[in-house]
Parts: structure tokens; sequence; C-alpha cells
């Protein structure tokens, strides 16, 4: 299961750039970044007044921060192997994610 | 479904905001553009070549439905009825999710049918096949335009576009990502989608629970604003959502009406969700991608119908004292009164995402059963893949210039649009009686098929004409039956008409021979094409059985507490 027996192709392919993980990671991570700062700026009196003085943007922001961090973690820790030996990854067949 | 056409709603959107939402687009679109390199044959076009690992299906299986009905309408049903609209979650979707999960996915993904009507094809034969094939392909074209009218709708109040424009921008977005990356495309932007619709919809919801006081401020202040606080903050029995008096017939009437006929046959029988799992890699994935997909389903209901209820509590709109209030709008008045730019953006973001996400699993499913059910079967046989996988990327654009025509005439004509989508319920209940009939009776004939299928249907329409007010002015009124009540009624009756009739066609026609009914028919199929050949070792959270008890475990303590 977690051994990495040589397959067809003798290496392990990883999906690169088209892991879904990684696109949702930087888009909620872009998200985040933005709210973030526009928070920290462009927090006018009348805007937080909406909210009962809660800097929405601020605290939403840091929460897609922290979840684009687990996105990043997770495609980091279980790379995506594309196809011929699912068994490869574990018992989950990762493939062509 | 109508919103308000007012100006009163329009949200002052700001570079912030229209940056937030560019940057979606941006994404949906690279997904496309990403998945296209993934497709080079029709079963990669159509099923994603059934590689898809059952996380992503199945918030794929969860993200499709979370269109436009289920955001608008149900955030609407939350201000207008309060806690009863868990039911649709709780006592609807979740168990028809866990069954179909358990039961019935070794059928579909097992028999390596390419659709749910193709199931029917090789159970019952080409005139059931027909029935159900047609029905949904006109279903689908029909509800991708009411989304895409929403969709529309929703930009030109927020943001004061014009109709036409979000329209034809929208159909051009979803057009272009699924002609280049078919159906992995139209699952991965779900996916993508159901994490926007969250990111949306969570903070708006805990800044409207801190504005209230949290729940129990939330629950003092309906208890203040309206007379009837008990029944919209106890589940049970949920007579302001069926409008049946009767606390028993109401329970019945949710128990059996709305979770097990509608719900089941909605879960089990739609292509739409069906689709998602059979993308997945193994029948063990497959079984898991309803069953995965029901967890975060359970949780929706606190995104959804809690804003609903805080806009009813807050928004001056929806207060008891107002003369009509458009409960349609609740969401939207709570972004009005709570967002900040910025977060604004993000939740305009979040609900242009739900409604796209319902548009184009509409029309990714419609291409499937047009071509390889219509097209193919009866149409032009024989011919090589890549020319299936043309006529699908056609359907695709042709499916997406009606779905615009079908926008245009729900425009101009709201009410006809609900009651045909009203109808077109009425389609399930009797798939899901013939199916689990045919699944598990291995006499049952293919004459008894199509018929039980087409009178438990014809039931249904009968009594809604009989019933007060389900399809307006054809509604006669002879019964003493309205609202979702009505429609719960309709669906048992066409259940148990199609059963009777199936049974007794069965007893009068000729069964098919037992060996064109493996893989179709439970008795008739070996148990190891049902489960995986590494079953045994997977880790319990990966079995499907395993997995589906802790889900119905966590459903039935959710329901114990809002009981």
């Amino acid at each position: 299961m977690t051994e990495t027996t040589p397959r067809k192709s003798g290496r392990v392919h990883r999906a690169g750039a088209f892991d879904i993980r990684n696109f949702i990671g930087a888009l909620i991570g872009l998200y985040g970044v933005v709210l973030v700062v526009y928070g920290i700026v462009g927090s006018s009196a009348a805007q937080l007044k909406k909210s009962d003085q809660v800097n929405i943007n601020l605290w939403a922001g840091i929460g897609m921060v922290v979840v684009a961090g687990f996105f990043a973690t997770w495609a980091r820790l279980r790379p995506v192997v594309v196809p011929e030996d699912p068994e490869a990854v574990d018992h989950e067949p990762t493939s062509s994610l | 479904m109508l919103l308000a056409a007012s100006s009163t709603l329009r949200l002052d959107a700001n570079w912030v905001d229209y940056l937030l939402i560019a940057l979606y687009f941006v994404f949906v679109l690279g997904i496309g553009i990403a998945a296209r390199r993934a497709v080079s044959s029709s079963i990669d076009f159509f099923l994603s070549g059934r590689s898809l690992p059952a996380w992503v299906t199945g918030l794929a299986f969860i993200s499709a439905n979370l269109g436009a009905v289920e955001i608008i309408g149900m955030s609407a049903n939350g201000a207008a009825f309060g806690i009863p609209t868990v039911h649709y979650f709780w006592i609807g979707a979740v168990p028809a999710m866990l069954f179909l999960g358990v039961v019935m996915m070794p059928f579909y993904y097992g028999s390596k049918v390419r659709s749910v009507p193709e199931f029917m094809n090789r159970r019952f034969g080409p005139a059931a096949h027909l029935v159900n094939a047609i029905s949904f392909a006109i279903a689908q074209l029909l509800i991708a335009g009411i989304n895409l009218y929403l969709l529309a709708s929703i930009v030109e109040i927020l943001l004061g576009w014009k109709l036409w424009v979000s329209l034809l921008i929208a159909a051009a977005i979803v057009l272009s990502y699924i002609t280049l990356g078919g159906l992995s495309a139209a699952i991965y932007n779900e996916v993508l989608q159901f994490f926007v619709i969250v990111a949306a919809l969570l903070p708006l919801t805990v800044v409207g629970l801190y504005k209230v006081g949290g729940y129990g401020g939330l629950k003092d202040q309906i208890r203040s604003t309206y007379t009837n606080a008990g029944d919209r903050l106890n589940s049970w029995p949920g007579t302001n959502i069926t409008a049946i008096d009767n606390p028993f017939l109401s329970v019945l009437g949710l128990v059996f009406g709305l979770g097990f006929v509608l719900s089941f046959g909605y879960w089990t029988t739609n292509f739409v969700e069906v689709q998602r799992a059979m993308a997945s890699s193994s029948i063990s994935a497959a079984q898991r991608a309803p069953i995965i997909g029901s967890f975060p389903k359970m949780f929706i209901p606190f995104i959804v119908i809690l804003p609903g209820m805080i806009a009813g509590v807050v928004v001056n709109e929806l207060a008891p004292s107002a003369k009509s209030p458009n409960y349609n709008n609740a969401l939207l008045y709570l972004m009005r009164d709570l967002l900040p730019n910025g977060m604004l953006g993000v939740a305009i973001a979040g609900l242009l995402a739900s409604f796209m996400a319902g548009m184009a699993a509409n029309i990714s499913a419609f291409n499937t059963v047009w071509s390889y059910d219509l097209w193919q079967t009866y149409v032009v046989k024989d011919r090589e893949d890549s020319y299936y996988t043309m006529v699908g990327r056609v359907a695709t654009l042709a499916a997406t210039l009606i779905a615009i025509g079908t926008a245009v005439f729900a425009s101009n004509y709201t009410n006809i649009m609900n009651y045909l989508q009203t109808l077109f319920g009425f389609f399930n209940a009797p798939l899901f009686a013939t199916f689990i009939l045919g699944m598990f009776w291995k006499r049952m004939t293919a004459t008894a098929g199509w018929t039980g299928l087409v009178s438990g249907t014809i039931a249904a329409v009968l009594l809604s004409i009989a019933s007060t007010g389900v399809l307006g002015s054809l509604s006669q009124g002879w019964i003493g039956l309205s609202g979702q009540g009505a429609s719960f009624v309709a669906a048992g009756a066409a259940f148990v008409v199609d059963i009777v009739v199936s049974v007794l066609v069965t007893a009068v026609t000729q069964p098919k021979p037992d060996s064109e009914l493996r893989g179709l028919v439970y008795s008739l199929t070996p148990k190891k094409d049902f489960h995986d050949a590494n079953e045994g070792s997977l880790a319990w959270y990966q079995q499907p059985t395993k997995l589906a008890a802790v889900g119905a475990v966590l459903v039935i303590i959710l329901n114990i507490l809002f009981w």
C-alpha cells in the first residue's frame, strides 16, 4: 500500500498544477489576503456599524487564509499520483485528481 | 420563484467586490482549461473517465443540488416557516443519500451503465427508457433555464446590470468550461463552488448570529416577534410547512411523502446527482460519494435556513407588519444590511457560484443523456467514440441556447415555470418505485416497467389538478389539500399507483430471461459484482456501510436536538 513499487512507466507522475486542491486553496487564499488587507485599511465607520463594530472582512479573511493553508498542506502531504498503480498512494485511489 | 424587482435592494458594490467576483470567474475558466487536457475519449467527457476520488465526487454530489432553488428557496422557507425547514435536509435528503450509497449505487456502478436511463433500458427495454430519458432531458433544459434566469435577475437586482447582459455572460461562461472539459470541468468547478458558497454564507451566518445575540437571542426575538413562535422553533410536527392541520397526518406526510417518496425519488434516480457518483474510481468510491456528501449536507441548514430565520427578525421588509414580505429576498436583504464591501463581493460570488453550479450540472447531465441515451441508442448507432464526444459538445451548445430561451420565457411567465417544476418533480416518485421494484423483483416485466411509470405519473398529475393551487388555476380544489402537503400526497399516490400497476401487469406478461438480468437484479447478481475485490482491507471510514451508519446516527442526533 505505502510501498512505491515500480510500475509500468517506472516512476511516479505527480499531477502538478492540476490538483483541484491547489485551485481551491489559491482562490480562498487570495480572497483571504484581499479581505484581511481591506479589513485593515478600508473599514470605514459606516461599514463597521452595519455589523455592530465587528470587522467581518478581517476575521473572515483570516479564516480563509487558514483554510487555504490547510488545502496547501494537504496537497503537499498527499500529492496526487497519476494512474497506473492507484494502490501506491494508499488504498484511496486518488488518481488524476 | 419571484425576486423583488425593486431597486431598494441595489447593493453598493465597489471595486474590491468586483475584484473578488472577477477572481472567481478567472478560476472557473482556468479549471475548464486545465480539465481539457484530460479529455481523450467520450467516457472522459461524459463520466470523467470514471477516475475521480470520493471526496471530490461527494462534494460535487451536493454542490450540483446547491443551486438557486436550494439557496434562495431554503433561506426563504427559513424566514417564512423557521426550523421545520430542516426536514428537507434531515428527513429528506440525508436518508435518501445514504440509501443511494448503500443500496442502489452498486446496481448503477456495477452494471457499467453510463446513465440512469441506460439502466432503465437494460432492465425494462426501450419503452420505459424513452419515457425516462425524454422527460429527464426536457426537465434539465427547463431547470437550467430557471437557474440561468435567477442568476441574471440577481445580478440585475444587486448590481443593476441589464437582464440580457448577465444572461449571455453567464451562459457563455458555463458553455465554455463544459465544452472544454466536459464533466470533469463541471465537477471540479462544483467542488470549488461549494467552498466559495460556504465562504460566502458562513461569515454571513456568524455575523447575523452575533447581531441577534446568538441562537438563544434568535429564539427570544422570534418569540417576541411572531405569534406562532412554537411552530417556528420546533421541527415536529411541522404543520406550518406541510399545511396539514392534523399533527399526526402532518408527520406522516413529512416522513412518507417528503422523506420516503419525494426525496428518495429525487436523490436516487435523478441522473444529475447519480452522474457525479458514477464518475468515481471504484464501486466503493461511487458508494461513498453520496455518503460523504451527506455529511456536509447535514450542516448546510445552518448556513442557509439560519440566515433566513435571522433575516426574519432583523430585516424591516420581512417583519410581520410588512405588507407583503418577499421571503425569497431574505438572503439578499441580510447581505445588504450586514456585510461591508469586501465580504459583500465574496457573498455575491457565492450566489453566482451556486446558480452556475446548478445550471452546469443540469447541462452536463443533459448532454450525457442526449448523446448516449437518445442519439446513440436510437438515431446514429455504431459510430466511433470521438463522434459521440462531438455530439456531446454540440448538445452542450444547443442546451445552453435553449436554456437562454427558457430563461427569457421564465422572466415573462414566472408562475408557469414554477408549476412546470412542480410537475417534473412528479416524475421522480414513480421512477423510484419502478427502480426499486425492478432491482429486487426479478419477475417484474418490461411492460410493467413503462406502464407503472406512466400510470404513476398520471396519478400525481390528476391529484394535483384535484388539489388547491398546486398547479395554479389549473387546480380545481376538489380536495382540501394545498401547498407542500398536496405535493407530498400527490407523490405518495404516484408511488402507490406505480407499485400496484407494476404488480398487476407483471402477473399477465412475460418476464425477461434470468440470463439478461445479471447486474440489474439483486438475486441474479453474484455478490462480487457489487463489491470491490479489496473492500475487506479498507479502513472503516472507507467502507460504505460503516460510514453510512455513522451518518445515520449523526442525522438522528440532529433531528432530536431540534425536535
